[in-house]
């Protein structure tokens, strides 16, 4: 008889191993797919993970395409744990990054055609305070009226959907487009773009920010008292209350972080590698991040590495798709499934496995 | 505009087709959450009911045979959240989320050669005698077998619940996981059996929205149609009946809107699509506002993991 005896501590041994294992049995039961698929499972997983990389006739193509995947995936990823670690349950950051995208490109476009210094940081500010008020939604919702924020941060992303498609078939379209929807290209409008900054690592401002994020999460959790009150409202929410932490403000406190990165994401998408507000602008991004952060244990330099393996994933899905003839939705399926096994995994980090007999109650 | 162009009975009989999906997915999701299990996958199993469904459906060419496969797929995707939280104590609300995005990646996968193929038809089943009254008859009994089915299921739950032992044992399960454990109820196998129930509904109700109200195939087709499913079991302060009230209220929301948009009234598309989303915020609102209220209809232990240490 196998049973499960609850750790006194989490097994730090654990945490660090269980993401690894993870990736390895989604690569198995990925490969059973793609085998029911009809494709050499070998091949298709070498595709996705090792092509991208270091195939000579992709590479050069495929390696700054991982830090422009990598980088809105991080930046929202980070936000999301500082509230998953608190028990603050931010799902709908695919709206918030939506809503950022909008403001910013709003601002950039209402300065067209000048030619000013101070338009993109202006664009970055609208940005940010885009994805921030639209987080502020459900957050205070949460405080004042005590509504469940899972649903509202996520039924918001339909309504941003909606809120997109408005911009790009109405108030934002190119008036120079010939009427097709979208808006005018940002990534053509110097005083706006956020182009790559060392040419050929695909390295933008968002990936600069990505980066500071990591940093300043890392920071804030170690060595600053907010970060302290996340942790213990997280895991002990009775001793947090009586330690005088207010959830209110907590709860604004992560849920505008996590928007306003979010909205960060956005932003440094529309003006870059995405070019223009378009009605498929949003690309899952923030609910791949969800995958992101808990594939990264919460943890800031996890989710740096967690952030950099499914963009992985989303450019090897690109080149499997384009070669094998795999499936778009064959990705999604898989990163599905290794968000499945590294929750189903992690019970060995809370619970040590005894076999043996079962006394009697 | 032209609203007299809509027909108050068209509009009200396609009010309950449009509620059904909803309704299905909300009343399994109440027996779950009576559990005390919160399964925040109801978009993800209706999604893959709704694909499931579809491809069966089409094959042999007999819907029934499809709504019977789409409640098997959503009870078998549910059991994938159920082993993962019940036997592996994962987190709940991280589970429930992987297990939507698991279901709208593997049903957009599955769904690949079914675009733009049209459902077979499902018959209507007029009730005898009845559906000859005038007005009535058309609205309430006109439809097809699965729209009877939803509303038995309510009423089946609500007697269940309340009358029968089963029900009581589900609910102590739900209050206090200890106590029912103390008393000698199997906990996990309980719980696994209501997350396998709700599964089959939000299965059917997904594979309702593919086979009948819409009826083709399209990726990402119950568009949050799950989310509003559990927001209507906290409407519904966790009452059977409540849930029929609120899934119709949605219902009609969502047709209602259609029908201004077929109209054409002078508001943007953008604005009536996004209503049906912000009108459940609203409720909801309305509905925590009163905490006391709020915490003393839920479910007491909803979403805590429950491990018998001995």
């Amino acid at each position: 008889m196998i049973r499960l005896e609850k750790r006194p501590v989490p097994s730090t041994r654990w945490m660090i191993a269980t993401p690894f294992l993870a990736v390895a049995l989604t690569m198995v039961a990925g490969g059973l797919m793609f085998a029911a698929l009809g494709k050499d499972p070998v091949e298709a997983i070498r595709t996705i993970f090792w092509d991208p990389l270091f195939n000579p006739q992709f590479a050069s193509y495929s390696r700054p395409q991982l830090l422009v995947k990598a980088g809105p995936l991080i930046l929202i990823a980070i936000g999301l744990s500082l509230g998953f670690r608190a028990g603050i349950w931010n799902i709908g950051a695919e709206g918030q990054y939506i809503v950022g995208a909008i403001c910013g490109a709003a601002v950039g476009l209402a300065f067209y055609p000048a030619e000013v210094w101070y338009i993109f940081p202006l664009m970055v500010i609208a940005g940010g305070l885009g994805g921030w008020a639209w987080a502020m939604i459900p957050a205070i919702l949460k405080v004042r009226f005590h509504t469940n924020e899972i649903l509202v941060s996520l039924l918001l992303v339909y309504v941003a959907q909606n809120l997109l498609s408005a911009a790009a078939l109405g108030w934002l379209r190119n008036p120079e487009g010939g009427g097709f929807p979208g808006s005018r290209n940002l990534s053509q409008y110097p005083a706006a773009a956020n182009p790559e900054l060392i040419a050929g690592t695909g390295m933008h401002w968002g990936v600069a920010a990505a980066f500071i994020a990591v940093i300043a999460a890392y920071i804030l959790l170690n060595r600053h008292v907010t970060g302290y009150h996340i942790k213990l409202a997280g895991q002990a929410p009775r001793a947090a209350r009586f330690a005088g932490v207010s959830t209110g403000r907590l709860v604004v406190f992560c849920l505008g972080v996590s928007g306003a990165l979010a909205g960060l994401a956005g932003l440094f998408e529309v003006a870059g590698p995405a070019g223009q507000i378009s009605i498929d602008f949003a690309s899952g991004y923030g609910f791949t991040a969800i995958i992101v952060a808990f594939l990264g244990r919460l943890h800031p330099v996890g989710i740096l590495l967690a952030g950099l393996l499914m963009a992985l994933t989303y450019i090897g899905g690109e080149l499997s798709q384009f070669m094998l003839g795999v499936p778009a939705a064959a990705i999604q399926a898989f990163q599905g499934m290794l968000l499945f096994f590294l929750l189903g995994v992690d019970v060995l980090t809370n619970y040590r496995i005894r076999f043996g007999k079962r006394e009697v109650a | 505009m032209n609203l007299a162009g809509i027909d108050p009975i068209l509009l009200l009989a396609s009010l309950m087709v449009a509620a059904t999906p909803i309704l299905l997915a909300a009343i399994g999701e109440l027996v779950v959450e009576k559990a005390g299990v919160l399964n925040l996958g109801v978009e993800g199993m209706m999604i893959f009911g709704a694909i499931a469904g579809f491809v069966v459906g089409v094959e042999t060419e007999a819907p029934m045979l499809g709504f019977a496969a789409a409640a098997l797929a959503g009870a078998v995707l549910s059991m994938l959240f159920g082993i993962l939280t019940q036997v592996l104590l994962s987190n709940q609300v991280a589970t429930g989320l992987a297990l939507t995005l698991f279901g709208l990646g593997l049903s957009a996968l599955l769904g690949q050669g079914y675009v733009g193929i049209k459902a077979p038809v499902t018959a209507d089943f007029d009730v005898p005698l009845l559906a000859d009254i005038p007005v009535l008859g058309p609205i309430l009994f006109q439809h097809d077998p699965i729209l009877y089915l939803s509303i038995g299921v309510v009423v089946a739950t609500w007697a269940v619940l309340r009358y029968s032992r089963i029900g009581l044992i589900l609910r102590a399960v739900g209050e206090s996981h200890d106590a029912a454990h103390a008393l000698g109820y199997k906990v996990v196998r309980i719980r696994l059996a209501a997350i396998a129930f709700g599964g089959a509904c939000a299965g059917l109700g997904g594979a309702y929205i593919s086979l009948i109200r819409v009826p083709q195939w399209t990726e990402g087709m119950t568009a949050g149609a799950g989310w509003i499913a559990l927001a209507i079991v906290v409407f519904a302060s966790w009452k059977p009946w409540r849930v029929l009230l609120g899934a119709y209220l949605f219902g009609g929301i969502a047709v209602l809107q259609l029908n201004l948009q077929a109209a054409g009234v002078k508001v943007p598309v953008e604005i009536l699509s996004m209503s049906p989303y912000l009108i459940t915020i609203l409720v909801l609102v309305i509905m925590s506002s009163d905490r006391a209220r709020a915490a003393l209809n839920a479910p007491a232990a909803l979403g805590r993991v429950f491990h018998a240490s001995n």
